[in-house]
């Protein structure tokens, strides 16, 4: 069972978990926290290198790495594991915040039960990346929200409990819907006469959900997932919840969490139940786009930091699930793009926000002003990170946009190319707010003169904040490197989907 | 040719915006200066070299056996591969027009960066802070523009139209303490920024149906037995436009496809050439510091909606109808700017508006350009036009820096009469004028001769808009440089310096522009950039009498202008009693700006985000808070009913059972 690399990414954090609980001060605790991340980190690169090397050697499976365990046989239930380049890209963008996330959270008060809620969030993460099996998949999903709950509602600010309890029942509202869906889809998953099966490839594999319950099932699992994922009308829980949540968390839950919503999206509504989506994306299309739109005006008029990441989140990730109903092998690819993209900068917004707030104590722009003159470091970072939101060439937003534009628009559908330049309207309203808050927040004189005694980084805020933004560039440089990567899932071989329009 | 040079021109000013950005904090002010002058220089030679190579080589690879001159793919490098068909690569395409823009690109900006040694110092020597931020910017900006007029495909542009926006947003922004400045940099971005979402849905509608994004394939055929080498051909241009035509595209708004792409493209053109109505963020512009000024704002980055349209005019020449839109708009943005300019006191303003209707007379010199009048002339002299008046308006600001260095403030009302203290400044500063005035033998006399020449072969109003626009260039030239030279004496107060010429680093770019401007209008221009790449002798085309109308009507202006503001008299104020209105609309600026704060305050903050932002917190969220109170509300309200008591559970039990029985009864009877 350890042979396969795969359990791994499950079986650290678990490590970890019982490292945090030997542990007695703080020191010990950080040790464990930064070994264990950077293991991860070593690791997912060490997948990535094993990966590209099978499929240069030829290995055409559609993931590689397979492997299945069973857990409870009477219903079918195994621990299959199996990755393709895109759970790889996720897989290696969870670690490097994962370890971006502990050296933010340096400082953190309670930093024993902290970190074991932090870890356990992050093992559910890992665990969903890896599962191909659709049981353990929503298991995982599900460790990875609890924890949530307790994160914000203990070590949050503001209206905590509120949101704590916002953001655990609405995206619980969204569970629900994915249970039935997933068991629908149990239920459906072979020809009559063979056994059922919880398992991604071989229920793509027996292609016997009709089109009747395609057409069920599938609005039941991408709303179940498109909570997660932000979708209007149920974002909602993502203004609140991030502008409550602790720094590590923000960054964990906006840059990996909201991930595994458009993660789902794909790999389970659209994958298995390919006519439906064909026929219905329209309507989510709808939805998102509006999302796209609707979230970047939000942001316009926000007041608090977190508030304005919040709804940029929401606009971002609009445009992930706008992307994928495109249903195309080039705006999938943007979509995917845009996930890595998005996680990765918005994690260094809410680290760069938590920082800043550490000192200032506000998160009011109308507070704030000339961070520039006092905080040089940090202000420097966060005009790079909105840099790389408004989409500046060089930095991941640009490439992920103009990939999900370009795709989209190649799209035969006159109703598709429409409302891909309604999202492209976005890159204009995402440059009003984020100019604006760099405006008032970094430049201009100094608002507040106790501001002036305040001091700029220390080394873990820069070793957590240079990690981020290297990647947020490679992303810009080399994208075809990640291009080539993730395209591979989205052909029409694999994604039956692609292959209809 | 071998890629090495091209690669470097590219690699250096980006390593040193490297080396400055991340370990400029850590050097002397002294030594980053250096370093930037240095690797700009060197990136001077090497553009010099490429260039020269380019045009006088004779290497089969630029120029056919006939004497055209061709385009040759230096490299071409995947970048982005998005289907199989549209790819983004990034690569060096060398041709007439990206050549001469190399050699443009490089010698200003080297001019600024010696210039900005001097300037960005007070006059005690104290180095101002944040210099090497600075130097550290003008590198990026370098770079990025040099990437842009070597782009081979539209993407490619596209990223480097987006990297000089966001270094132009840097620099505008230099004096980030200054509130102007900050909103004089954001404005600039984001009027930009709209007119490249113009940009990039044009690049999308034309890539969607031409199936590609790399010029070479829109507006060139390859040269047979040289790979690499292609030449503009017009069967090209035909073919993609017959795609549109054949093609189930739409008519839309009853443009064609093309068309509508065409001017959406153009739309970007506009933003960052500041034409009506996407100028506003110019004038503003002038917040950063007067070197970047002269460098982005008059010399490089605002001619790439120019060159934009350049590059792609065949394709342009396939719709007169997007052509007649350049024209037009270029038309009106030159005159409304040349009226503006005569009322403006900041003389970096008046500079800035001349600016605008400079490039809307290379804008309307392409839009009147056909291969039937002259040759397409129009093209050549647009071309020539932005070569000259890259090099006279360089000169021009940097001479204001000169001047604003010395007096510390930007209105002519603080100078006035300063030609005997600051006679090198004085004496440029008045080529400058002349060449920008068009007197001969003034570099901008030819350019602007054969950008008028052209314009009376296409059609005979817009000659004559453009003939009067030019009058009035010379009378607002003349107008600020007798009120900042001549006027009323300047007296010098005790205890203050008087007023005095720059260090050497100031002075000397000053003089070489200067002799740049007397004499570029001698080059051969015919013989180097034309549409096609055809060669001509343009003295064949020279239109004496256009040249003698214009020459006169200038030389009228500067005439007026010299009776209003050689020395202190009534006349302007009598000027502008006689037409108050259109004075005050004109230094207002005919209020553009006004209806820009109320279309983006009033309306869309107030009439859009606001109320979405309203909506969300308490429809959307009341909604789903709504769900929480309901079930609150609903268990609050049943929770009587589990109160513990047992007579209560009895009651409710036999009445229950009752009513079950009853149900029952009733059923079975």
């Amino acid at each position: 069972m350890f042979s396969n690399i795969l359990i791994w990414f499950v079986v650290i954090p678990l490590l970890m978990l019982a490292g945090l609980a030997l542990c007695r001060d703080i020191k010990q605790i950080r040790a464990v926290a930064v070994a264990g991340s950077t293991a991860l980190v070593a690791l997912s690169v060490k997948l990535l290198v094993d990966y590209l090397a099978l499929r240069a050697a030829g290995a055409t499976a559609p993931m590689l790495f397979t492997d299945s365990w069973v857990w409870f046989a009477p219903l079918h239930i195994n621990l299959a594991v199996g990755v393709d380049g895109i759970s790889v890209a996720m897989i290696l963008l969870s670690s490097i915040i994962v370890f971006a996330g502990s050296f933010a959270s340096w400082t953190i008060p309670q930093p024993k039960a902290f970190f074991l809620w932090l870890i356990l969030l992050s093992t559910g993460v890992f665990g969903f990346f890896i599962s191909i099996d659709l049981f353990t998949m929503f298991m995982f999903y599900e460790v990875a929200l609890i924890p949530m709950y307790l994160l914000i509602g203990v070590w949050g600010s503001g209206r905590k409990e509120y949101s704590a309890m916002k953001l655990t029942l609405m995206l619980m509202g969204g569970s629900a819907f994915l249970m039935l869906g997933l068991i629908g889809i149990y239920y459906h998953s072979a020809p009559a006469g063979q056994p059922l099966t919880w398992n991604i490839l071989e229920i793509v594999r027996n292609g016997a959900i009709s089109h009747d319950w395609q057409c069920f099932l599938f609005p039941m699992t991408f709303v179940g997932f498109g909570v997660l994922g932000a979708m209007f009308p149920f974002h909602t829980w993502s203004p609140d919840g991030h502008a409550s949540a602790p720094t590590a968390v923000s960054m964990l839950h906006a840059g990996v969490l909201m991930k595994l919503g458009g993660y789902g999206c794909f790999r389970v509504a659209i994958y298995l139940m390919p006519q439906a989506a064909n026929e219905l994306a329209w309507i989510f299309l709808i939805l998102t786009g509006i999302s796209v739109v609707y979230g970047a005006f939000s942001a316009c008029v926000q007041t608090d930091l977190k508030y304005i990441n919040a709804y940029s989140s929401v606009s971002h990730c609009g445009l992930v699930l706008f992307a994928i109903l495109m249903l195309n092998t080039t705006a999938m690819t943007g979509a995917i793009m845009q996930m890595l993209s998005h996680g990765l900068m918005t994690a260094l917004f809410f680290a760069l926000i938590g920082m800043i707030y550490g000192r200032t104590h506000t998160r009011d722009i109308t507070k704030m002003g000339g961070l520039m003159r006092i905080m040089p470091y940090l202000s420097v970072c966060y005009v790079i990170a909105g840099m790389a939101s408004l989409g500046l060439p060089g930095l991941s937003g640009f490439v992920a946009e103009m990939t999900i534009f370009v795709g989209s628009f190649q799209h035969a559908d006159m109703f598709h190319r429409v409302f891909t330049i309604v999202a492209c309207c976005s890159i204009v309203i995402t440059a009003v707010y984020i100019l604006r808050v760099v405006g008032k927040l970094l430049f201009g004189p100094v608002q507040d003169p106790h501001h002036l005694e305040l001091t700029d980084a220390t080394w873990w805020e820069r070793f957590s904040t240079v990690t981020l933004i290297v990647c947020v560039a490679a992303i810009g440089c080399f994208p075809n490197f990640f291009n080539n990567l993730i395209r591979f899932t989205f052909s029409p071989d694999i994604f039956a989907v692609i292959g209809m329009n | 040719m071998d890629a090495t040079l091209p690669i470097l021109i590219l690699a250096i000013p980006l390593g040193m915006f490297f080396v400055l950005g991340l370990a400029g904090v850590k050097m002397s002010h002294r030594l980053a200066g250096i370093l930037g002058c240095l690797g700009m220089g060197t990136t001077l030679v090497l553009a010099y070299t490429t260039a020269f190579t380019y045009f006088f080589s004779g290497s089969p690879e630029f120029v056919d056996a006939a004497g055209n001159r061709l385009q040759a793919l230096i490299f071409d490098q995947t970048w982005l591969a998005f289907t199989d068909k549209l790819v983004i690569r990034i690569g060096f395409l060398l041709d007439p027009i990206s050549a001469m823009m190399l050699v443009v690109i490089t010698t200003i900006s080297f001019m600024v960066h010696l210039y900005s040694m001097g300037y960005m110092r007070d006059h005690h020597g104290v180095w101002e802070r944040g210099f090497q931020r600075f130097y550290a910017f003008l590198s990026l900006f370098s770079f990025s523009m040099l990437g842009l007029v070597v782009a081979t495909n539209i993407f490619q542009m596209y990223i480097f139209w987006e990297l000089v926006g966001a270094s132009s947003y840097l620099l505008i922004g230099f004096y980030f303490i200054k509130p102007s400045a900050v909103s004089a940099s954001k404005k600039a971005f984001i009027v930009t920024r709209f007119a490249d979402l113009g940009f990039l849905i044009g690049i999308l509608i034309l890539s969607f149906y031409t199936g590609t994004f790399n010029f070479t394939e829109l507006t060139s055929a390859p040269v047979e037995g040289l790979a690499g080498v292609f030449s503009v051909s017009e069967t090209t241009a035909e073919s993609v436009r017959s795609i549109f035509r054949s093609s189930a595209a739409p008519v839309f708004l009853g443009g064609s496809v093309l068309t509508w792409a065409l001017v959406l493209i153009f739309m970007g053109g506009m933003g960052k050439s500041a034409l009506l109505p996407l100028h506003i963020w110019l004038p503003d512009a002038m917040e950063g510091p007067t070197p970047v000024s002269a460098l982005i704002h008059a010399a490089t980055m605002v001619v790439a909606g120019v060159y934009l349209v350049a590059r792609l005019f065949p394709l342009y020449l396939m719709e007169v109808t997007a052509l007649e839109i350049v024209t037009w708009v270029g038309a009106i943005t030159a005159l409304y700017a040349a009226i503006v300019a005569c009322t403006q006191i900041d003389i970096k303003r008046v500079l800035a508006f001349s600016t605008i209707s400079q490039i809307a007379f290379m804008v309307v010199s392409l839009g009147v350009a056909r291969p039937e009048v002259h040759e397409g002339l129009g093209y050549m002299a647009s071309m020539f036009h932005l070569f000259t008046h890259a090099m006279f308006k360089a000169l021009l600001f940097l001479g204001a820096g000169a001047l604003i260095h010395a007096i510390g403030s930007n209105d002519y009302t603080a100078m006035h009469g300063l030609r005997k203290y600051m006679p090198v400044t004085h004496w440029t500063f008045l080529i400058g004028c002349l060449a920008i005035a068009g007197i001969i033998p003034f570099s901008g006399f030819f350019s602007k001769d054969e950008i008028l020449s052209s314009c009376l072969g296409n059609s005979t109003l817009v000659y004559i808009w453009m003939s009067a626009v030019a009058g009035l260039t010379a009378f607002y030239m003349f107008r600020l440089y007798y009120l900042i030279f001549w006027w009323k004496e300047h007296k010098v107060h005790e205890g203050h310096h008087a007023p005095h010429d720059q260090p050497w680093t100031m002075t000397l770019p000053l003089v070489i522009l200067a002799a740049v401007s007397c004499v570029a209008g001698f080059i051969p221009f015919g013989n180097f950039v034309t549409w096609n790449g055809a060669p001509y002798d343009f003295m064949a085309h020279f239109d004496w009498s256009v040249a003698a109308v214009s020459l006169c009507v200038a030389l009228a202006a500067i005439g007026l202008a010299t009776v209003m503001y050689r020395k202190e008299n009534p006349l302007p104020e009598k000027f502008r009693a006689a037409m108050p209105a259109l004075w005050t609309w004109a230094h207002h600026r005919f209020y553009w700006d006004e209806l820009y704060m109320f279309i983006t305050h009033r309306i869309i903050f107030n009439g859009i985000c606001r109320p979405i932002a309203w909506f969300d917190r308490h429809i959307i969220d009341g909604t789903m808070d709504a769900f929480a109170t309901v079930t609150n509300k609903a268990s609050q309200a049943i929770k009587p009913l589990q109160s513990g008591q047992v007579q209560l559970y009895v009651w409710w039990y036999l009445l229950g059972a009752l009513a079950l029985g009853g149900i029952t009864m009733l059923c079975l009877l």
